[in-house]
């Protein structure tokens, strides 16, 4: 395409060297004439049409131009070719020039030259090294725990999970899978390999035998203690080739680093956090960036990828609904927003039926994929776009050779023929209005038969209906009117704004920023994000476990924000410099340096400004890193486990109580007690104590843990019968009234009663409580002074001072003398107290002889 | 040994030692007489056995700690070489340790010869009991005397009675013996003394000649005893010593010959006194911990070796934080607490860990390496039923022998550990009743060279290598499957295209090389003046120049045929433009100053004469390195 030059002016003259030049063209071909803006930067050309970056051209130095007798006559030529991939970075070439003008002896300057590494390989070296201390420090930031405690595995479910693992390396994949555990749920037992997520016992297990494989000694318990930071680690590389994909490589940096510390996610995957979380963060964002990919490439390759992902993300979490729910919704999005094209095509069919296919070969998941109410929209849409006009269908993002493997995939799920039958239908209608009418028809029709059928395999009982989990992250209240068993758990409360600022830092202030320049540059890739942000943040608010699942999109949009404006200020800052200015790392320029051009004309105060706005940027981000460490070393480091605390002194005290009860069950009772205890604690027991529990956090059975919380809240006699039906032989209740530890269960015990009276109405809440107050001093309610769980926990309490200054019987955790100081147990004996009353052991007596 | 004061061994076990000392002799008479004395010399019997004589064998009982301690003398006719000692069926299976040794002198001039060889016979005509016979280095002349030191140590022979305690009793233990010397002769003179830890007996045998006082109760001395008479005695008393007992420890010493001798010691301890029934209240334990929980064991101190480091305390669920370490020059303590106060039957486990430096323990004899360490465990008071004593040698260890001061089960096995292909050789020693008194050094003798140090690193060395050789053959290699593809062509072209950049810039970088030396020999000429050389330089210069050009030219034709350059060729051909204009304003410039010079013009009169040019050439100069780096950009 040729252009004239029509009219060129020089608008910053004053200013000497490289500088803008604005040319206005006009199309010479065609019939049209359309205006066009060259603006030359630092010998950069880039050409702008109404503000919007066309094309770059060659390298034409101001002096050349200006020096040219008649600029009027100018004629560039510009490619015809697609811009965006034209653009080149001039303005960092040019740092090198004036090493290069400086007289140097020949042979030294050619030597240095030689070993120079060009602009692109220096780009490239720092965005390696970048990353690779990016790596190091997700994985390092994380080791918080093992430096103030110890290599020990955290909290409740990991234990599980690390007594699978165990299980999983001893006795090998088959075993794990056939596996019945007779130690929990007693004496229902549990079929583990059934009812679990494999996916980290597996990972654990294949990077354990991979070690050992290649001669390293590693005990099984750092593989298990280490897997989460490993896998953090890993997904800092995923954040940044996510943002390199929605946005640019800086942008996929700044995810990088803002992931690696974001407490969010840290609080989850710190060294010992061995649960599904830690891999599943990591399986999530591999599968959502795969699909970015495979929708902007339309490549089978990434959307197979992505299936494998999915089936990764399936294995290990059950969160892996969100993906189910997620992507369907985005394609449902694109449909609407008129961006439906090939690419999603392929990508979505390839990924929902490999990913369906594959996700059903986990047995936990099963069927679900067809059966399950929660995965109805995935397969909606699904069919959905079966049905849409095919005219894309052309082939020139796929080879012949992937067609044929689509045609297979779509064969085996029937659906090739609804899809060739409405490429035969359009090649017989030749009028598109009648095939559009046919369409609408079809459509209309499949739509409604879908829902029948849907309502039918729904009063039918073959499609399940939605769980309760599900229904109460659309509804944050159901949970608590209808399931307490979910309502009960602290990690299912709704979130509160200060755990989000505490989770989040500034990423909570740059997630607005980052959605308004998502809306400024709208791409596929972009609307995934923000739909992402936005649902996660939604189920962020619902249940405070969910920050995790938001935290990648809020790093992501926020990396996006940081990126951009920082990209933009720099720019702004450079331009302003003299022709050998600062170089940068950044390698693409992009619409910002074009829309920059025009920007600068409206800013009054330029540079002084950015190198502002830079400066406070830098700070909000080192704020944002001192942040996330503190959190990260005093709120996220601690195993639950041992309990630390600060002495009179200020030297720590620790509390291991846990650990020196469960060490006591383990070595001091029959292998084959059965424990009873509220059913937080029985992963614990059976992990540690090696002993088999009624209840535990596997929280499959309600009728069960309902009748351990109404052996509970019963009297003592009452109780009893309960206990010998369960055929309990001790009773382990956790207790802080000494030491002052507030999650035990005195404070759990409400929702024992109130779990109890869920399924035996004999249990009410109200005879727990005196006007609707919860007591457990004078004023408390006789039922509950005397109720089991009262008597275990305060028995011969009421003789220890536990404070100076205050009456014995004292109990810190709720600051009250309690009510009932002379208990007599009959039924059960005291078998065991940690040396700071934390955990108490009762051993059930034998019923007494009847003479 | 024999000099520490039996009171000084307090021992919380079911620990029994019985110790036949014999230092002090009877005037000689006409028989020759084997003399057994104990320091305090509590109980002295005289046994007479046809033609051989015990006399004055002392006994002493310590029976906190369970030690017992026994004296003989023996007056033969005859010459003997043998002496026999033997025991009862329910102590012999107890006996944990023998040693017979002879001694010479009294009080403090006593001095000990090496240990007497001890085997197992079974005589005819003889009781049915265990039988021990002491081989004398040389027979015992007749009328001559000896004093043989006999100590031997038993576990397991006190009872807890009653077996079952609450928390508040005290504990209660039996302990069963004979008054008199278990001999095959007869014993002159004898007394025996059960030294108690408390002074609190419930009941004892009493016999003639008994008395008690304080925590001794002695019996005798009786005289002329003839053989084997066993009157039997019972003592019941308190004893609220912990019983710790080992049920298992696995003791693993690992060598590394990078300066590190690793022990890690795995117990499983039990409480074998009485067993607690009833309640464990942690009040009671808390607020008068002496008197309710009066017999729990609390903590237990380790005797490590000075210089150990990384030390650790850990059972299998994870670290334990009540323990302490007191070093000094001498000797490491470590001092640890299990995790809940042991009261009689309960059990629990843990390992303690720890390095020591390997130079104070690994030695050189005639060729071979000798690792020369303790075999009990770093407790003193704490009997052990198994021990497995596990020496891990280096992989490629050869020769491995062992020398151990007493006889035990010897096997072999292999240890994976990190970088290791066929395994470590490993020598475990396994015997049973191990008591304080087996805390001596052994020998594991072993050939390893110095060189196989570096077999692991240089196997990392190599990994690391493979996997860089590997990755450098994954980017090299073409691992395209369609080799027909349009894509795969288009990057073949693209290659090839990028190579004749290559090539072209770098003839444009030697060009521009070139325009330098120009400029050099310019400034010479300045100088020294010596057109001459200037000239040269021009000529080779010209040369130069000229084969650049035809080198250009192919590639310039290649770059414009290829359908993939088309968007670089115009820039390479504006550059080449460029170069072509500022090789000539060079060449311009340097004729005009040769000229000047040959016309011996002043120097302002040439800078004036070639300021344009010069100005152009800067120009020039400028705009070939932008173009140049613009297509480095590509």
């Amino acid at each position: 395409m040729l252009f004239q030059l029509i009219q060129s002016t020089l608008p910053g003259k004053e200013k000497p060297g490289f500088d803008n030049l604005y040319f206005f063209v006009k199309k010479k071909q065609g019939v049209q004439t359309e205006r066009r803006v060259i603006v030359v930067v630092g010998g950069t050309k880039i050409v702008v049409r109404g503000g919007k970056l066309v094309a770059v051209g060659i390298c034409i130095p101001v002096e050349v131009i200006s020096s040219l007798q008649n600029p009027n006559s100018l004629t560039v030529e510009i490619p015809n070719s697609d811009p965006i991939h034209q653009i080149r970075p001039m303005v960092a070439a040019k740092m090198e020039k004036s090493a290069a003008d400086l007289p140097a002896s020949p042979g030294l300057s050619s030597v240095l030259k030689s070993l120079k590494l060009k602009t692109k390989q220096q780009e490239l070296l720092i965005r390696v090294s970048v990353l690779f201390l990016v790596y190091v420090l997700a994985f390092i930031t994380r080791l918080f725990s093992i430096l103030r405690y110890e290599s020990m595995i955290h909290e409740f479910d990991p234990y599980f999970n690390y007594r699978v693992t165990q299980f999983l390396t001893q006795n090998g994949f088959y075993e794990f899978w056939n596996w019945f555990d007779y130690e929990s749920w007693y004496p229902l037992g549990r079929i583990v390999g059934g009812t679990l997520y494999p996916g980290l016992m597996v990972t654990a297990a294949f990077i354990f035998w991979t070690l050992r494989f290649l001669r390293f000694a590693v005990h099984i318990r750092e593989v298990c203690v280490l897997t989460a930071p490993f896998f953090a680690a890993n997904t800092t590389i995923v954040a940044y080739f996510f943002g390199k994909e929605l946005w640019d490589s800086g942008a996929g940096l700044v995810a990088a680093v803002l992931i690696a510390i974001c407490p969010g996610y840290i609080s989850r995957s710190v060294a010992g956090s061995y649960d599904n979380e830690g891999v599943a963060i990591f399986a999530l964002l591999l599968t959502f960036y795969l699909f970015v990919k495979a929708v902007n490439t339309g490549s089978l390759a990434w959307a197979l990828a992505s299936a494998f992902g999915y089936f990764y993300m399936v294995s290990a979490w059950g969160g892996y609904v969100f993906i189910i729910n997620l992507i369907p919704l985005y394609v449902l999005v694109l449909l609407i927003t008129g961006r439906y094209s090939m690419r999603l095509y392929v990508a979505y069919n390839c990924m929902y039926v490999l990913g369906m296919l594959l996700a059903m070969q986990i047995r936990f998941v099963g069927f679900q994929h067809v059966q399950s109410g929660e995965h109805m929209a995935a397969m909606g849409v699904f069919f959905l776009i079966q049905f849409l006009p095919s005219h894309q269908y052309s082939r020139p993002t796929i080879s012949r050779f992937y067609v044929v493997i689509i045609k297979a995939i779509l064969t085996s799920s029937y659906l090739v023929q609804v899809f060739n039958f409405l490429d035969w239908v359009k090649y017989l209608l030749d009028d598109p209005k009648k095939f559009h009418t046919f369409l609408r028809f079809t459509v209309t029709s499949a739509v409604g038969l879908g829902a029948v059928a849907l309502g039918v395999g729904t009063a039918s009982g073959y499609i399940s209906p939605w769980t309760g989990r599900f229904y109460s992250l659309l509804d944050p209240t159901y949970a608590k009117d209808h399931i307490p068993i979910i309502a009960s758990v602290s990690e299912h409360q709704p979130t509160a704004w200060s755990s989000f600022m505490f989770d989040f830092h500034i990423l909570l202030f740059l997630f607005p920023a980052g959605l308004y320049f998502c809306f400024k540059r709208l791409s596929d890739a972009t609307i995934f994000i923000v739909m992402y942000g936005l649902t996660s943040m939604y189920f962020a608010g619902v249940m405070v476990r969910l920050i995790l699942v938001a935290t990648p999109a809020v790093c992501l949009i926020s990396a996006i924000a940081v990126s951009a404006t920082v990209k933009n200020l720099t720019q702004l800052v450079r331009s302003k410099s003299k022709p050998a200015p600062a170089g940068s790392s950044k390698g693409a320029s992009n619409t910002k340096a074009s829309s920059k051009g025009s920007l600068e004309q409206s800013m009054p105060f330029g540079r002084n400004g950015a190198i502002a706005l830079l400066l406070g940027a830098l700070y909000l981000l080192s704020r944002y890193v001192i942040h996330c460490t503190w959190v990260t070393s005093e709120a996220y480091s601690s195993p639950s486990i041992v309990l630390a605390a600060r002495g009179a002194h200020g030297q720590r005290v620790i509390f291991d109580d846990y650990r020196e009860a469960y060490f006591w069950l383990r070595q001091n009772t029959p292998p084959e007690a059965k424990v009873m205890s509220w059913w937080d604690y029985g992963y614990q027991i059976t992990a540690m104590g090696n002993r088999t529990v009624i209840v535990d956090n596997n929280t499959w059975n309600n009728t069960h843990i309902a009748t351990v919380g109404r052996a509970m809240s019963s009297y003592e006699d009452e109780a009893y019968e309960i206990i010998k039906s369960l055929d309990v032989d001790y009773v382990l209740v956790v207790f802080g009234g000494v030491t002052g530890y507030s999650s035990d269960d005195i404070n759990k015990f409400l929702w024992m009663v109130r779990i109890g009276g869920g399924v035996f109405p004999v249990i009410k809440e109200p005879d727990y409580l005196v006007n609707g107050e919860y007591r457990v001093d004078k004023g408390g309610a006789p039922k509950m002074l005397n109720c089991l769980m009262y008597k275990l926990c305060y028995y011969r309490f009421g003789e220890l001072t536990t404070e100076y200054g205050k009456p014995p019987g004292y109990d810190r955790a709720r600051g009250v003398e309690i009510g009932n100081k002379d208990i007599k147990l009959e039924h059960l004996e005291e078998a065991f107290t940690t040396s700071n009353w934390i955990v108490r052991i009762y051993k059930v007596k034998p019923p007494n002889n009847r003479w | 040994m024999f000099t520490s004061t039996p009171t000084a061994v307090l021992i919380p076990a079911t620990l029994f030692r019985e110790r036949n000392c014999t230092n002090e002799s009877t005037p000689p008479r006409s028989l020759s007489t084997l003399h057994f004395r104990i320091f305090h010399a509590f109980l002295q019997c005289l046994l007479r056995s046809r033609d051989f004589q015990i006399g004055s064998p002392d006994r002493f009982i310590i029976t906190d700690s369970s030690i017992h301690y026994i004296a003989q003398e023996n007056n033969g006719v005859e010459a003997v070489s043998k002496v026999l000692l033997p025991y009862p069926e329910n102590q012999a299976k107890n006996l944990a340790f023998l040693l017979v040794t002879i001694t010479e002198g009294k009080g403090k001039t006593k001095t000990s010869s090496d240990r007497l060889p001890v085997d197992v016979i079974h005589p005819e005509g003889m009781p049915s009991l265990t039988w021990y016979a002491v081989s004398l280095p040389k027979e015992l002349s007749k009328g001559g005397s000896l004093t043989l030191e006999v100590k031997a140590v038993f576990t397991h022979l006190l009872t807890p009675f009653p077996e079952k305690i609450t928390q508040a009793d005290a504990q209660l233990v039996a302990f069963q013996d004979s008054a008199h010397y278990l001999s095959p002769y007869a014993v002159k003179v004898q007394s025996l003394t059960v030294k108690l830890p408390e002074p609190k007996v419930e009941s004892y045998t009493k016999l003639e000649n008994t008395k008690f006082s304080g925590s001794e109760i002695k019996y005798g001395p009786y005289e002329n005893i003839p053989p084997f008479s066993l009157p039997t005695i019972i003592v019941h008393f308190a004893n609220n010593k912990p019983f710790s007992v080992a049920q298992e420890l696995v003791r693993e010493i690992e060598v590394s010959h990078w300066g590190n001798v690793q022990v890690t010691e795995n117990y499983n301890l039990i409480h074998a006194g009485a067993e607690l029934k009833g309640e464990f209240s942690r009040l009671d334990y808390e607020e008068r911990p002496h008197v309710r929980g009066a017999s729990a064991l609390r903590s237990l101190v380790a005797r490590l070796p000075a210089r150990a480091h990384s030390i650790y305390y850990r059972d299998e669920i994870g670290n334990i934080s009540t323990s302490n370490v007191y070093s000094d020059s001498v000797k490491t303590l470590l001092e640890i607490e299990p995790r809940y106060p042991m009261f009689g039957g309960w059990r629990t486990a843990f390992t303690i860990g720890y390095g020591l430096p390997l130079q104070d323990f690994l030695f050189k004899s005639e060729g071979k390496r000798f690792l020369d360490i303790t075999f009990g465990c770093p407790m003193n008071d704490m009997v052990i039923e198994n021990i497995y004593v596990k020496v891990v040698l280096p992989e490629g260890s050869k020769d491995i022998s062992v020398v151990a001061p007493f006889p035990s089960k010897e096997t072999r096995e292999a240890k994976l550990s990190h970088l290791d292909i066929a395994g470590r050789p490993v020598v475990v020693l396994e015997k049973k009743n191990v008591v304080p008194e087996h805390n001596q050094n052994f020998q594991v003798y072993y050939r390893f060279s110095s060189l196989s140090l570096l077999r692991e690193p240089l196997m990392l060395v190599f990994g690391f290598l493979l996997f860089f050789v590997a990755c450098i053959a994954y980017v090299h290699a073409d691992l395209t499957i369609s080799k027909s593809s349009s894509s795969y062509i288009a990057k073949l072209q693209w290659d090839e295209v990028q190579t004749a950049i290559q090539q072209f810039q770098n003839i444009m970088n030697r060009v521009l090389v070139i325009h330098n030396k120009l400029d050099a020999s310019l400034r010479d000429l300045s100088r020294t003046g010596d057109v001459q050389a200037c000239k040269a330089a021009r000529k080779t210069a010209d040369a130069f120049l000229k084969e650049l050009t035809k080198e250009l030219k192919p590639l310039l034709s290649f770059l414009q045929s290829s359908p993939q350059a088309l968007h670089i060729v115009a820039k390479v051909e504006e550059l080449v433009v460029k170069e072509k204009e500022l090789q000539e304003k060079v060449m311009l410039k340097h004729s005009m100053v040769v000229d000047s010079y040959e016309k011996k013009s002043g120097g302002k009169d040439i800078d004036n004469r070639i300021a344009a040019v010069q100005q152009k050439i800067t120009l020039l100069r400028q705009e070939v390195d932008d173009l140049l780096e613009v297509i480095d950009e590509i």
